[in-house]
C-alpha cells in the first residue's frame, strides 16, 4: 500500500456529529500545529442545527502560509458513520482513514490507508460518567493524531492546562483521555503514518484568531462605546468579541461601571436605530449583521446616508438569497450594500482580507464615517469572519488620534454667525455637525429624512433637494481619496492581463499567483479593499486587456460594481466565481483562467 | 414637514421664569397642522411645562417618527435638537441617543400609526428596557397625513370621517406599557390643559420610562359625532382618575386637598406629583389594579385619564446595564483606547 508523503503540508478533515464538543477538540489539534510554528487555516463547516446533524472540520497545514482551502484530503478522522460514504469518497488515493473501531466497517476503498482506534470501548473502559464517555472520545483522536504525525505531546497538555485554568479539576481527565488516543497509537501504528509535523518557525509574528474576534476588538480601539444588535449567523460572534473584550478593557477602575453599552435589540432595525441614534449624539457606534439584516436595516441606512450620521456597520455574509445558506460562506452582498435603501445612495464599504485587516478596518471604519458623516459598511463572510486564520499580530500606534470629523464646538459655535448643518463651507461635500447639548442658542437644528436645505430646514423645493444629492455625491467623491488603497502583487505592471480580487479571496490568490508564476503566466494582480474605488482601481483596470474578477457569488456583483460605477466595457471584464458555499481554491482560480485563456467557454457554476 | 419661522419679538412684560426666559423662548416654527388640531394644543403644553420647570432647551432632545404627530417636534423648543427620524423608529433613534448621553432630556413625540402599528415592536422593547424618555403619543384614532385610514387604536365599531365600522378592536397603550414595565403611565386629553400640564412636568422630572397616552382629536378625520377621539366623546366621556398638582423640588405643596383624598408621587428629582383622588379605588403605585381600573373604565365606555400608573424607584436602562455616570459621548480616546501595551497581552493569548 502506498501512502501520501507529507511534512508539513497537508489537509485534514474532521466528521462528526454536531453538538458532541468536537470543534474544541478540532480547534486544539489546529492550534497545537500552530504552537508547533506551522501556519494552519482551520474551517470549521457546521449545519444550521444544534445537535444531531453531520459537521466538518477542515484544517489545512501549510508551512509556505497557503492558508485558503484546498481541495482533497490527505488525512479524514470519520467520527459520524452518517456521513461515511461521503467522507471516505473525499479521501485522497493513498491518504489515512481515521475512524472508531468500535464497530466495524468496510470502506469499499483499497486505495487508502485506514487506522482503527476503538475510542468508543477505550472511554468506556476509563470513564464512567456517560457524559465523559462521549466527549472524551474527540481528544483521544487528537491524542492518536499527535502521536502518528509524531507531533510534541506537551504541547496538547499545556493546551488543556490553559483551557481549564480556573477548573483544574478537569485537567486530569483531559490529558488521560488524550492519552487514550496518544497511547494507543504509539502501540499500534509506530511509524505508520508517512505525514509528518515537523517544528518550525513559520508562525512567528502570527496570531491564530477569526475575524469577527478581530474585528469587534478593533472597535473597542475604535473607540466605540455603544453596539447594539441582533443575533444572525455569522455575525453574532463579532457582537460578542465586542462585548467580551468590553468587559476586560473598559470598566472604570473604582466604580466598576461599564465605558460602554452592549445592547441585544428586538431586531435588526432597532439595532440600526440604536447605532443611528448614538453616533447622532456624538458616541461611536456600530451593529454587525448579515444578509437579511442587511435588508431589514435598508431604510434606515439611507436615512444615516441621507442625514448625514455617521454609522459603522459590519456585514458578514453567507450564503443568499433569503435565510440561503446561512452556515456557508459567499461574498454575495456587494451590491445591497454599496447601494442599500431607496433612492440614489451609495456607501462606503471597506473589505478586509484577513483577520489583521478586519482589526485594522474596524478602526478605520469608525475614522471615515466620522470624517464622511456617512454609513461605512465593513465588509466580512462567514470565512473569514467565523473560522480561525494564521493572521499577523495586532498592531497599535498609540500616537494616532481618533479622526472626530468636522465636529463644531461651543466655542467653534460662538465664531459663527449663522450655522447651516448642510453648508459645504469647505468644498469637499462635507457639512459640520454639531452634537446635541452643545450651546445653548446656537447649533441646534433638525435631523430629518426628508429633503431639506443648507439650513436643515424642510424644503419643497426640487432645485434644492437636487442641490443636496448632487452635494452628497461630490462627498463620495471625497471618500474615494481618503479610503483604504488596493494592494497590488506586483511593484510595476507588466503583463496585459489582471487580476481583482477582494476579501478573505485574498488567501486562495496569494497561492493561485504563485501556481500561474509556476506555469509562466504573467499576469498582474489587485486587491480591492474598498468602495468608492481610488484611483488606483481605475488605473489598474485602464491599464490592461483582460481582467479577470474573482468572487465568491453568482452574478460577478463587484464586476457590475466596477462596469455601473467606472463605465467599463464588459468584455473587458471576465468573471471568476464560486458560489458554493465553501470557500474559494486556488485550484479553482487557476484552472478557471486556464480554461478561459485556452479559449473554451468559462461556466459560472463552480 | 413644512414650516414657518416666528417672528422673535417679546413683548417686554412677558412673565419669565427662574431662567429669565418667557413662554416665547419655548416655541417652535409656526405650526403647519389643520387649525384646531389637538396637537397644537399638546405642543403649547409642552412649552409651558417646560417654561415652567425651567428647563434648558439645548439640553433637551425631541425626537419623532413619521406621522402628523411626529411633525410636532418643529413647533416647540427652537433651540433643542430634533430627530425626524424614520416611521415607528422613533424608540431606537431615542435608545441610542440615551446611551451616549444620559444627561440629556429625551422627549419623544409619536402617534397610534406610529407606535401602535408600525412602531409596536419598538414601543414594547423601549418601554421594556426602561429607557429614561418622556414618550408621548398623540393619539387621534387616525392616519391624518394619508386621509383618514383607521388605526389600530381605534375603537372597534367606531366609524371613520366617510361612515365604515372599524373592524378590529383598539389596541389600548397604557395597559400594555404598564404591563411591559413602563414606571410612569398616564393618559390625558389635548383639550384639558389643566390636567394635562402637571402631568407633562412630572413626566419629563421622572427617571425611567414616562409613557403618556396623549387623546387629541383629528379635526379633519376624526372628529365626527359617530368617531370616540373626538372632542365631543372625550369631552363626555372623560373619567379623570384624580386632579393632579406638579410640586417642584424644594417648593412647599400649595394645593391642599382633604384629608384622606390626596396622594403624592415623589419623583426622582425631589419633586412631587400631588393628586386629588376623584375615585376610592385610587392606587397609582399598584400595577395589577391600575390595569384593572382601566379595563373596567373602557367596559363601561369611559376614556379614565389622570396618572394611571408610577413606580419612582424604578431603575432605568443605564443602571440596568451599568453604565458609567460620564457620558460615553463625552469619553476621549485616552478613557476609551486601552492602548498597544494590552494589545500585546491580548497578541500573547492568540499565540
Amino acid at each position: 500500500m502506498n501512502k501520501i508523503e507529507s511534512v508539513n503540508d497537508f489537509v485534514i478533515k474532521f466528521a462528526n456529529v454536531n453538538g458532541s464538543g468536537s470543534a474544541s477538540a478540532n480547534q486544539m489539534f489546529a492550534k497545537g500545529v500552530f504552537r508547533s510554528g506551522i501556519p494552519v487555516s482551520p474551517k470549521n463547516i457546521f449545519p444550521s442545527n444544534i445537535q444531531g446533524l453531520p459537521t466538518w472540520f477542515e484544517v489545512r497545514v501549510n508551512e509556505k502560509g497557503y492558508l485558503g482551502r484546498r481541495e482533497g484530503i490527505d488525512i479524514f478522522v470519520a467520527m459520524n458513520p452518517q456521513s461515511y460514504q461521503k467522507d471516505v469518497a473525499e479521501l485522497k488515493q493513498d491518504g489515512y482513514l481515521i475512524y472508531d473501531s468500535s464497530w466495524k466497517r468496510d470502506f469499499d476503498r483499497d486505495d487508502i490507508n485506514i487506522l482503527e482506534i476503538p475510542l468508543t470501548k477505550l472511554c468506556v473502559q476509563e470513564f464512567t460518567n456517560p457524559k465523559q464517555r462521549l466527549l472524551f472520545k474527540n481528544l483521544g483522536y487528537v491524542g492518536l493524531l499527535a502521536s502518528i504525525l509524531e507531533m510534541d505531546k506537551e504541547i496538547y497538555i499545556s493546551l488543556i492546562e490553559e483551557q481549564f485554568r480556573g477548573k483544574e479539576k478537569l485537567i486530569e481527565p483531559n490529558v488521560k483521555a488524550l492519552n487514550i488516543g496518544y497511547n494507543y497509537a504509539e502501540e499500534n501504528f509506530k511509524d505508520y503514518c508517512d505525514i509528518k509535523v515537523s517544528k518550525s518557525d513559520k508562525t512567528d509574528g502570527l496570531i491564530l484568531t477569526s475575524g469577527n474576534d478581530a474585528a469587534g476588538l478593533g472597535c473597542v480601539y475604535g473607540g466605540a462605546t455603544v453596539c447594539a444588535w441582533y443575533p444572525i449567523t455569522p455575525s453574532t460572534s463579532l457582537a460578542e468579541s465586542y462585548n467580551k473584550y468590553s468587559e476586560k478593557l473598559r470598566v472604570e477602575i473604582g466604580t466598576e461601571k461599564n465605558k460602554f453599552a452592549f445592547i441585544q435589540a428586538e431586531d435588526e432595525l432597532a439595532a440600526m436605530g440604536i447605532t443611528i441614534g448614538a453616533n447622532w449624539n456624538g458616541a461611536r457606534a456600530f451593529t454587525a449583521t448579515s444578509g437579511p439584516g442587511v435588508s431589514l436595516m435598508s431604510e434606515f441606512i439611507g436615512l444615516a446616508y441621507f442625514a448625514e450620521v455617521p454609522t459603522v456597520l459590519f456585514n458578514v455574509q453567507r450564503g443568499g438569497p433569503s435565510t440561503g445558506m446561512p452556515t456557508r460562506t459567499q461574498q454575495s452582498d456587494i451590491l445591497c450594500s454599496a447601494y442599500a435603501s431607496h433612492g440614489d445612495t451609495k456607501h462606503v464599504l471597506l473589505i478586509p482580507s484577513d483577520p489583521k485587516e478586519c482589526f485594522d478596518f474596524a478602526v478605520e471604519a469608525f475614522d471615515l464615517a466620522d470624517r464622511l458623516q456617512t454609513p461605512v459598511i465593513v465588509l466580512l463572510d462567514l470565512d473569514l469572519g467565523m473560522n480561525d486564520w494564521s493572521t499577523k499580530e495586532f498592531e497599535w500606534d498609540d500616537s494616532n488620534d481618533y479622526d472626530r470629523g468636522k465636529v463644531l464646538s461651543k466655542e467653534d459655535l460662538d465664531g459663527i454667525e449663522k450655522f447651516g448643518r448642510y453648508l459645504d463651507v469647505d468644498g469637499d461635500g462635507i457639512p459640520y455637525r454639531t452634537y446635541p447639548g452643545t450651546h445653548p442658542e446656537k447649533g441646534a437644528y433638525f435631523t430629518r429624512g426628508t429633503s431639506h436645505d443648507e439650513y436643515a430646514g424642510y424644503t419643497e423645493d426640487g432645485v434644492k433637494n437636487a442641490e443636496m444629492l448632487s452635494r452628497l455625491l461630490k462627498k463620495f467623491q471625497t471618500a474615494s481619496s481618503l479610503v483604504p488603497a488596493p494592494v497590488f502583487n506586483q511593484e510595476k505592471n507588466n503583463s496585459s492581463m489582471g487580476i481583482i480580487y477582494f476579501g478573505s479571496t485574498d488567501c486562495s490568490m496569494q497561492e493561485a499567483l504563485d501556481m500561474l508564476e509556476e506555469q509562466n503566466m504573467k499576469i498582474d494582480a489587485m486587491r480591492i479593499r474598498a468602495f468608492p474605488f481610488n484611483l488606483e482601481v481605475w488605473e489598474f483596470i485602464e491599464d490592461h486587456d483582460l481582467l479577470f474578477i474573482v468572487e465568491q457569488n453568482r452574478d460577478g456583483q463587484m464586476r457590475t460594481l466596477i462596469m455601473a460605477e467606472g463605465g467599463i466595457i464588459p468584455d473587458k471584464l471576465v468573471s471568476i466565481l464560486c458560489f458554493d458555499g465553501q470557500p474559494i481554491t486556488a485550484e479553482h482560480i487557476t484552472n478557471k483562467i486556464n480554461t478561459h485563456l485556452s479559449g473554451k467557454p468559462v461556466l459560472a457554476a463552480s | 414637514m413644512t414650516y414657518i419661522v416666528k417672528p422673535k419679538n417679546h413683548h417686554p412684560l412677558l412673565e419669565k421664569n427662574e431662567l429669565g426666559l418667557t413662554r416665547r423662548d419655548y416655541e417652535g416654527a409656526v405650526s403647519t397642522l389643520c387649525a384646531g388640531c389637538g396637537h397644537d394644543s399638546i405642543s403649547s403644553a409642552i412649552v409651558e411645562a417646560c417654561f415652567q420647570l425651567s428647563i434648558e432647551s439645548y439640553k433637551v432632545a425631541k425626537l419623532s417618527g413619521i406621522g402628523c404627530s411626529s411633525k410636532a417636534p418643529a413647533y416647540f423648543l427652537n433651540q433643542s435638537h430634533g430627530f425626524n427620524s424614520v416611521h415607528g423608529r422613533m424608540p431606537s433613534i431615542a435608545t441610542g441617543a440615551a446611551m451616549a448621553n444620559h444627561e440629556l432630556l429625551y422627549l419623544g413625540i409619536s402617534g397610534d400609526g406610529d407606535s401602535a402599528s408600525i412602531g409596536i415592536g419598538q414601543f414594547v422593547h423601549c418601554a421594556r428596557r426602561q429607557l429614561n424618555m418622556t414618550y408621548i403619543v398623540e393619539n387621534n384614532g387616525t392616519y391624518g397625513l394619508t386621509k383618514g385610514q383607521f388605526s389600530a387604536t381605534n375603537d372597534l365599531e367606531s366609524k371613520n370621517k366617510y361612515g365604515d365600522d372599524n373592524l378590529f378592536p383598539s389596541i389600548d397603550l397604557p395597559s400594555m406599557a404598564i404591563q411591559l414595565g413602563a414606571s410612569f403611565v398616564a393618559r390625558s386629553f389635548s383639550g384639558d390643559k389643566e390636567q394635562l400640564v402637571p402631568l407633562l412636568k412630572a413626566a419629563l422630572s421622572h427617571k425611567g420610562f414616562s409613557f403618556l397616552d396623549i387623546i387629541s382629536p383629528c379635526v379633519t378625520f376624526n372628529n365626527h359625532n359617530t368617531s370616540t377621539k373626538s372632542y365631543d366623546y372625550i369631552r363626555e366621556h372623560n373619567d379623570a382618575l384624580s386632579r393632579p398638582d406638579f410640586v417642584p423640588s424644594g417648593k412647599e405643596i400649595l394645593t391642599e386637598y382633604p384629608r384622606g383624598s390626596s396622594i403624592e408621587v415623589p419623583l426622582h428629582d425631589g419633586s412631587l406629583l400631588s393628586l386629588e383622588k376623584l375615585s376610592e379605588s385610587y392606587d397609582p403605585t399598584d400595577k395589577i389594579k391600575a390595569i384593572q381600573n382601566i379595563q373596567e373604565s373602557q367596559r363601561d365606555g369611559k376614556v379614565l385619564t389622570g396618572l394611571l400608573y408610577a413606580d419612582p424607584e424604578a431603575k432605568d436602562l443605564r443602571e440596568i446595564l451599568n453604565v458609567s455616570d460620564k457620558p460615553l459621548n463625552k469619553m476621549d480616546q485616552k478613557e476609551l483606547c486601552p492602548g498597544s501595551e494590552r494589545l500585546q497581552d491580548i497578541n500573547s493569548g492568540l499565540k
